[in-house]
């Protein structure tokens, strides 16, 4: 049976619904583990939660890569387990080189908070595999720098190699400028490395689990990864 | 060892666009105080460095700039040692 951790900063705040999610509504045995802590022996999958880790000071994720848990999460990374970045644990990854891109503040300058449409762009990643085929997901945000920035050569890559997982769209899947809304580059949400089994995003799966929330979509999401992950445990 | 003063600027590279720059450039039309064409918004550092030599205060801010103070995907930094 795998094990998932979720990786705790001072400043994370959503690392409970995450845990909640993967272990009270999906039954899998699911423990926090404080950004101190050095290891991550015996666990197969790592969440790095939303929240604004250390403050966000500087920019969002730039302290918390440097916390001690962040060298076991590469770790991880490098041994091919999936490694998870939900909102500030999508930056996170990319302050630590995990994953390609940044955030600029979103285009509108203020937090947005809400619903949205996504559409999951590659079926065969770690939050993706348990999808039906043209699906559309009703997820909701909370940030104020999602705004996603690469260059153009990057860009180029990641559409190229299929690292973008998820997609910004209208409630009937098509991308249109009211859509997107942060300014995201390509209208992307969510990116994997290359050999994908790092992926961040930043819509909140751990805050849509269950219809008294809204929608359940978010665990779709988590039921992706449990099956992604036994798979390869 | 001596200690030595150095400012760092970090803004971001110029093909990024800037959200916050340009916001206050709009600020700036209301005010009429003639034709601002642009504004780009960035980050201002003072440190204090423990060094033997400004040559060697000017290396360790550039490492501390380089990887921590900017995100070279977005941005770029300048180091100026304090005489």
């Amino acid at each position: 049976m795998p094990r998932f951790a979720v990786c705790v900063f001072p400043g994370s705040n959503c690392e409970e619904d995450v845990q909640y999610a993967l272990q009270n509504i999906l039954g899998e045995p699911t423990d926090l583990v404080w950004h101190k802590d050095t290891s991550l022996e015996g666990y197969d999958a790592a969440i790095l939660p939303g929240g604004f880790a250390h403050g966000d000071y500087l920019r969002p994720g730039a302290v918390a890569r440097f916390s001690p848990i962040m060298t076991a999460v590469q770790k991880m990374a490098n041994a091919g387990k999936p490694v998870i970045g939900i909102c500030n644990g999508f930056q996170m990854l990319q302050e630590a080189g995990l994953l390609p891109g940044a955030m600029l503040r979103n285009q509108t300058l203020t937090y947005i908070c809400r619903y949205l449409y996504l559409s999951p762009e590659q079926r065969d990643s770690p939050l993706t595999v348990g999808l039906t085929e043209g699906e559309i997901l009703r997820i909701p945000i909370g940030h104020a720098d999602g705004n996603y920035y690469a260059d153009d050569e990057t860009l180029e890559a990641l559409e190229r190699n299929d690292q973008v997982v998820f997609r910004y769209v209208n409630a009937q899947g098509a991308r249109d400028d009211t859509a997107n809304p942060n300014g995201a580059a390509n209208a992307i949400a969510g990116v994997r490395n290359e050999r994908g089994n790092v992926l961040g995003l930043m819509p909140h799966p751990d805050r849509c689990y269950q219809e008294e929330l809204g929608t359940a979509d978010g665990r779709k999401l988590f039921g992706s990864l449990i099956t992604w992950t036994k798979e390869r445990t | 060892m001596t200690l030595i003063k150095a400012n760092v600027v970090v803004k971001l590279k110029s093909a990024v666009h800037d959200p916050q720059g340009e916001t206050i450039r709009h600020a700036l039309e209301q005010l009429e105080l003639g034709q601002i064409e642009s504004v780009r918004q960035g980050k201002f550092f003072e440190l204090t460095v423990e060094a033997s030599s400004k040559e060697e205060a000017e290396k360790i801010v550039r490492e501390v700039a380089l990887r921590v103070l900017s995100n070279p995907v977005l941005e770029v930094f300048q180091v100026e040692i304090e005489s």
